[in-house]
């Protein structure tokens, strides 16, 4: 090994390895935490939805009672957009920004096992409302006045909008680092229009971020005042107004659903390419298409308020604007097709993923478009069909998007390949159970079936493709149960990959797996948009690339400085969190929070970073 | 700490800007959408009064001195980067203490106005113009009291050997930019809430 100079804590034993995970500051440990964190909130939203799909399955059912349906169709949103898919999306930033712009870390590594941090315990932190009076239970989107102190007396809509504070704050706070990694760590001769599409796409992802969080920042804060303080911004009896939450919520919302997007968007623009054998058509085109995705995503928001009665006027203009955002995404499909088209295809796991993302993405897309004329909105307005059109988006584009990551970045993450049969097994049963989950719910919403409702009664004909639906997202679990079979096995005893098992043509691929600590032996020269092909196929630049070894032994070895592991992000995440906990347990909290987070500020400044 | 020409961390810096300051930049981007909304809301209630006091209840006269002397802090905080820079730490101090002077005499004024307000019957909870009035000087008077607090740290920090003649002075532009960026929206909040 390299001497790489830091204080690492003895890893043999049991409190030393748990020593060294709570402590660390590499970008790669950190991006195993957000992986598997963000897994189990998966699973955890996931039982969530069979939960709600278990009510649904046959009318007039009472498999849940109706209170504990509303906490759970919340949770069920909640936790997947904030606590499953955005984290997965996080820790594929993680492990490979820096990889693939050829970094050694992250711009603050502190900073970055801050987030996380913060992450994990706003994600306890939420959680903790189900044993504590009553989870949240407004919806996803909390839609005054059904937040307001009349109508929730509990503290289970304070959890909810706490937690997502906390949770804004870790979002923030990793866009910010990511930001500055990619415009400032990038390796000599990566420009702008060099970096691979994923880096792209995690740019643009990080832009929407902290652009897009203070708007709902703004809403949650004057939603706690309104429950703390008596004021009234969003209840009409004071003067206030509900339509502003919509506003603030949704000028937040939509870009979100961009944030949850695009970075799947990345993932599949950099398989498709590898198992087809050829670069990614129209690199500039899909890069650009990216951020224009991410400017229109700012002015449409108000298509979630079809209904609301904003006029004729502004409701054809967001339709307008609507309709202008499946331009670039309609080139983004187009370029992948065009990647696709004369290759030489190899239908590993990863591309059945990507494939299958693209095609579900499309479908997403073309009900998005539909719903996008106001008239037809106004027909299927909270119905089933805006059901099936956001998790074709969201789960056959994001979650689709991401296992292909996994697949694909796993030997970067654990050295291992996962197996090739039970990901295919894995793939099969969700595009199956996927579809007949969601497909049937555009009928049922057509045919008029309402979402968030508890229960139906028999004689409305939504029996047939409840049980369908219901059928489908079963088979969904069991997919899910083979993924992570798989995983723990291959994560353990699976096939060793070695550094490149897919020939790929990105940085992450020219250095080993698991890569080691430093990451780059010598941080190479890039001179093309694939250098790893470039350097094997002898085009371009075959210096650095080419030359680093797998193994750094013997008297040249390098002195590479790497940043110390630190506790005081953790303990000033528990502050924050504390300090949080303080307005629905007790003011002492707030106070010991804040000195918990005042006294690791002071640590860490003082602390060396290196 | 030190910033070794393009190199920070052992990292090779791709536009040779400072890490951290970019970082402050991004940071004040996304605060930019922050105030943005809450001036928003203040403007959606600035007439949304239910009868109690509006606008009419602003002492301009009071405003306009501490809106002048929070923008003169401004001028000093610049002088204050110039004088470090210059290698005059005896001057750097001064111009510094005048920028947290300055901040206490704005951060005064608006605990004076606060509780005038109060006392003439306007709390958060009166109406929505109380509530959002409230709401955006107070998160504005927070920001202005962490930076007030953070030009301490920086003051300490020229007393315990940083920011000699010669030496990185990134630790002032960091603040430098945050100060100004503050003084910028109040800027907007003077013009916007205030006069118009």
């Amino acid at each position: 090994m390299a001497t790489v100079t830091t204080t690492a804590p003895d890893t043999r034993t049991f409190s030393g390895a748990a020593w060294s995970w709570i402590t660390t500051v590499d970008h790669k440990r950190i991006a195993v935490l957000y992986l598997v964190t963000a897994l189990g909130f998966f699973v955890m939203g996931g039982v969530e939805a069979l939960l709600i799909r278990a009510q649904l399955a046959r009318p007039d059912a009472d498999v849940v009672a109706p209170d504990r349906y509303t906490e759970l169709f919340t949770m069920h949103g909640t936790t997947m957009v904030f606590l499953a898919l955005m984290p997965m999306s996080a820790a594929f930033f993680n492990l490979l920004l820096p990889l693939m712009i050829g970094a050694r870390d992250v711009a603050f590594p502190r900073l970055n096992a801050l987030s996380y941090w913060i992450y994990l315990f706003g994600g306890i932190f939420i959680n903790i409302s189900f044993v504590a009076g009553g989870a949240p239970n407004a919806g996803w989107f909390g839609y005054a006045p059904l937040t307001a102190t009349k109508f929730a007396a509990t503290h289970a809509i304070d959890f909810w909008a706490l937690g997502l504070q906390i949770l804004g704050v870790s979002s923030i706070l990793a866009s910010i680092n990511f930001i500055v990694t990619i415009v400032n760590l990038r390796a000599p001769g990566m420009t702008l229009n060099r970096m691979p599409m994923f880096v792209w796409m995690s740019m643009i992802t990080a832009f929407l971020i902290i652009f897009a969080f203070p708007a709902i920042t703004i809403g949650l804060v004057l939603l706690l005042f309104d429950r703390y303080m008596s004021t009234s911004f969003f209840l009409p009896a004071g003067g206030g107004d509900p339509v502003l939450w919509q506003h603030l919520f949704w000028v937040f919302g939509h870009p979100e659903v961009y944030i949850l997007i695009l970075p799947a968007m990345g993932i599949v623009s950099e398989i498709l390419p590898t198992f087809s054998r050829k670069p990614l058509f129209g690199y500039a085109v899909v890069a650009y298409s990216g951020a224009a995705i991410a400017l229109v995503g700012f002015g449409v928001w108000t298509h979630h308020m079809f209904t609301v009665g904003l006029g004729p006027i502004a409701d054809t203009a967001f339709a307008i604007s609507t309709m202008a955002i499946a331009v670039p995404t309609g080139v983004k499909i187009f370029n992948w097709i065009a990647t696709l088209y004369g290759g030489s295809i190899s239908f590993k796991t990863p591309m059945l993923f990507a494939i299958g993302m693209v095609a579900m993405f499309i479908i997403g897309g073309l009900s998005g478009v539909i719903l996008g004329s106001p008239p037809v909105d106004g027909q299927v307005q909270d119905t089933y069909f805006v059901v099936a059109h956001l998790h074709y988006v969201l789960f056959g584009g994001t979650v689709f998007g991401l296992f292909a990551g996994i697949y694909y970045w796993f030997p970067k993450f654990t050295g291992r390949l996962l197996h090739e049969g039970w990901g295919k097994v894995h793939f099969l049963l969700m595009l199956i159970g996927f579809n007949l989950t969601f497909l049937p719910q555009h009928m049922l919403g057509i045919d008029g079936m309402p979402r968030r409702i508890h229960t139906y009664s028999s004689d409305m004909g939504f029996e047939l493709w409840n049980m369908v639906s219901t059928v489908g997202s079963f088979m969904i679990a069991v997919s899910v149960a083979v993924f992570a079979i798989n995983a723990i096995r291959s994560a353990r005893s699976g096939a060793i990959s070695g550094s490149d098992p897919w020939d790929a043509g990105t940085l992450e691929w020219t250095i080993p797996s698991p890569p080691p600590v430093y990451n780059f032996a010598e941080i190479p020269v890039v001179d093309g948009q694939y250098p790893a092909w470039d350097a094997k196929r002898g085009g371009g630049n075959t210096g650095a690339v080419a030359t680093v070894p797998e193994t750094l032994e013997g008297e040249d070895e390098p002195h590479i400085h790497m940043p110390n592991p630190s506790y005081w992000p953790i303990v000033m995440a528990a502050g924050m969190v504390l300090a949080a906990s303080g307005l629905i347990f007790h003011q002492i909290f707030i106070l010991l929070g804040a000195m918990m987070f005042g006294i690791s500020l002071i640590g860490w400044i003082e602390e060396p970073a290196e | 700490m030190s910033t070794h020409g393009s190199e920070q961390h052992g990292h090779h810096l791709y536009t040779g800007l400072d890490n951290r300051k970019l970082a402050m930049w991004a940071f004040l981007g996304s605060e930019t959408m922050f105030f943005g909304c809450l001036i928003l809301v203040m403007l959606i209630n600035k007439h949304n009064t239910l009868g109690s006091h509006g606008q009419e209840i602003f002492d301009l006269a009071l405003t306009s001195f501490t809106t002048f002397v929070l923008l003169t802090s401004s001028m000093s905080m610049v002088l204050s980067l110039a004088a470090f820079r210059n290698g005059s730490v005896f001057w750097g101090r001064i111009w510094l203490g005048l920028v947290m002077l300055m901040g206490i005499v704005f951060l005064g004024g608006q605990v004076y106005e606060f509780s005038e307000f109060v006392h003439h019957g306007l709390t958060p909870s009166t109406n929505l113009f109380g509530a959002s009035f409230f709401t955006l000087v107070g998160f504005h008077g927070a920001h202005v009291a962490i930076g007030v607090l953070w030009l301490g740290t920086v003051m300490l920090y020229s007393f315990r050997g940083r920011f000699r003649p010669g030496s990185d002075m990134w630790g002032i532009e960091l603040v430098g930019l945050y100060w100004h960026f503050v003084d910028l929206v109040w800027v907007a909040i003077f013009t916007l809430i205030y006069l118009i």
